[in-house]
């Protein structure tokens, strides 16, 4: 069971992370720890719980599925509510590919976000990408269950913290 | 008796000279030049002629060879001797072409290298050739070395040579005289005075700290040359291995392609410019690196000259174009390219012109890596959902594939174009890469040994 105990590990690290970033976005929130706290809207935890920030691919592909332009209509919506955020998109590719490969087929994913972000309106201004190929992981195992989790953009968001 | 013949030659910091009279003039030819004779002729070869060894042949019965340890006249010059035989039997073996015969089944012992030795004593414990050498010290302190290799059944002397250099280049020396050796007995070039660098990697998974590495081919020296700040990939040497250029990121940046100088350590950006710059490599003057640009959701082939600055774009397709490889001559390139839907093999004229695909069997095929001998390309294919090591010849014909299994990538060629390095993953998330070598016959599959996991190897050149 140990690729279930990695997941968990992952996901909790993710919920951890996700808290100390509130934590550090809003210090005079009261007990922003506590479970169940509701993300404070505009905060990078808010984008990454209630936009989404990730979208997945299929093998090989730099597609968009129905499902991951539907998280990015959610992106488009919240980019543009709070447009001081500077935006990177960061393409991935699971480990099943050679290195210079993945390089480049991680920066046409990122490329594939980008291009829709920008079609729905968002500034190009805003947006960069980058491909970290197979290098960056998120989900460690060997299954192919894991490897879907890692053919991946992420929306990352930086700049101002929430107002 | 024996007689210094021929002359002094230099070469890095080591001066080396021939000695003795059989030096280079032996009865033994090697086994291609003497394949050619017995078929020209169709004369028997003369019975001497059994030590040579046909390294194209896979699965050879490894000729058994004695190497005594070196001679030294005081404890310390013994020592550095024995350190020297270690070296060299280490070679040996790894090559699949060698049994060192037990040491302890000698009957002579070998107490001055210019006696020639008692054959018969040397032919009856199944001794086919026989290295003998010699360790001591000039007056200014420096190291000389000597070394003579006999053919026992012929009763000859095949080779002998000494080397002069600094007692910290002693492992150098041990690896000139195994490529002397390996010359002389199977009529191709040695390998083993090479380097190689590559990716050492630790961490977990998904927190891997990727650092550059260099070492020698039997994995002694070994150097950290980045700090493991920076994620760095897919190192190549220079062809006169004093660089290396490889891909960097810096944090949040897009990676780029660099240039990194081993004496002096170094670093200098090769191309500032929109876009990341990938998979890197020198032409085989040295004055150009090939790489890829990224444009968007595509990649295409530029060459930066390195003097000028200038750029040449050598691809233009809305496709991956990437890991460019030239061929030796510096004629022409193979890459690879998914411009017809999967990863394929593709070779063109180093002006980028007459782009045609050689890979057409089942599966994709990628880091193509041409032979320093010009006759074969290296890839990485997938197939399977396995990945598997193998050589084509430029023109698409005679695949071969050399090893599969679950993950294995990135071939690097040694300098004479019989060996093969590569990484090799496994299926465990706690696992990672390792270093694996394979000889071109898809015989001896060896591990390298690094302390830690390791991946993207690229081997030097000849230092010589």
């Amino acid at each position: 069971m140990r690729k279930i105990g990695n997941i968990r590990r992952a996901v909790s690290h993710a919920v951890m992370i996700a808290a100390l970033v509130a934590l550090a976005a809003c210090s005079n929130t009261k007990n922003p720890l506590e479970s169940g706290a509701p993300a404070v809207p505009g905060s990078t935890q808010d984008f990454v719980v209630n936009a989404g920030d990730r979208v997945f691919f299929t093998t090989d592909s730099a597609e968009l599925t129905p499902q991951a332009r539907e998280t990015l209509e959610k992106q488009v919506l919240w980019l543009k509510k709070y447009a001081h955020y500077a935006i990177r998109i960061e393409g991935h590719a699971d480990e099943r590919g050679t290195r210079e490969y993945n390089i480049a087929l991680g920066a046409r994913r990122a490329t594939t976000v980008r291009n829709y972000l920008v079609g729905q309106g968002i500034d190009a201004g805003r947006l960069k990408t980058l491909s970290y190929g197979k290098e960056r992981p998120v989900a460690v195992c060997d299954d192919i269950s894991c490897w879907s989790q890692n053919r991946r953009a992420v929306t990352v968001i930086s700049g101002q913290g929430a107002s | 008796m024996m007689r210094i013949a021929g002359c002094m030659c230099e070469f890095g910091t080591i001066s080396r000279r021939r000695a003795g009279s059989g030096a280079g003039t032996g009865v033994l030819r090697p086994l291609l030049a003497a394949l050619v004779l017995a078929a020209a002729l169709v004369l028997p070869r003369p019975a001497a002629a059994l030590i040579e060894i046909d390294i194209t042949q896979g699965n050879i019965q490894p000729l058994p060879i004695a190497a005594p340890q070196f001679i030294g006249a005081n404890a310390e010059d013994a020592a550095l001797g024995a350190d020297i035989t270690n070296v060299i039997q280490g070679n040996l073996i790894r090559s699949g072409l060698f049994a060192m015969v037990d040491p302890r089944a000698f009957i002579e012992k070998i107490d001055n290298i210019d006696r020639t030795p008692r054959f018969g004593d040397w032919r009856i414990i199944n001794a086919q050739a026989l290295v003998t050498g010699q360790v001591s010290r000039q007056g200014n302190g420096r190291l000389k070395v000597e070394f003579r290799l006999w053919d026992v059944l012929a009763g000859q002397q095949m080779a002998g040579q000494q080397f002069v250099t600094t007692p910290d280049n002693w492992r150098r020396v041990a690896h000139v005289i195994t490529d002397a050796i390996y010359q002389r007995l199977t009529g191709e070039s040695g390998y083993f005075d090479t380097r190689i660098v590559y990716i050492d990697e630790t961490g977990p998974k998904d927190q891997r700290i990727k650092r550059l590495a260099i070492m020698d081919q039997d994995g002694a020296n070994r150097r950290y040359l980045t700090n493991g700040t920076d994620l760095v990939l897919t190192p190549r040497f220079s062809p006169t291995s004093q660089e290396v250029t490889y891909m960097s990121y810096g944090s949040g940046e897009e990676p780029r392609v660099y240039l990194f100088n081993i004496e002096t350590g170094q670093r200098e950006l090769v191309w500032d410019h929109q876009g990341m710059t990938f998979s890197p490599r020198f032409s085989p003057d040295g004055q150009k690196i090939i790489m890829s640009l990224q444009s968007g959701g595509n990649s295409n082939i530029y060459t930066m000259d390195l003097r000028s600055r200038a750029t040449t774009r050598l691809t233009n397709t809305a496709a991956i174009d990437t890991a460019p490889s030239y061929s030796p001559d510096g004629r022409q390139i193979a890459f690879e390219s998914d411009r017809g839907g999967s990863q394929q093999i593709y070779v063109m004229n180093a002006d980028g012109s007459d782009q045609k695909r050689i890979s057409f069997g089942e599966g994709s095929y990628s880091t193509p890596v041409w032979s320093p001998r010009g006759d074969l390309i290296a890839f990485t294919k997938r197939a399977g959902g396995r990945f598997l090591i193998g050589v084509i010849r430029p023109d698409g014909s005679g695949e071969r594939i050399l090893t599969e299994g679950y993950h294995n990538e990135g071939p690097t060629w040694a300098p004479n174009g019989r060996v093969l390095m590569f990484f090799r993953d496994v299926r465990d998330s706690n696992g990672g890469p390792k270093l694996w070598s394979v000889d071109l016959t898809g015989y001896n599959e060896r591990q390298i040994d690094t302390p830690s996991f390791a991946s993207d190897p690229a081997w030097s050149p000849l230092i010589n």
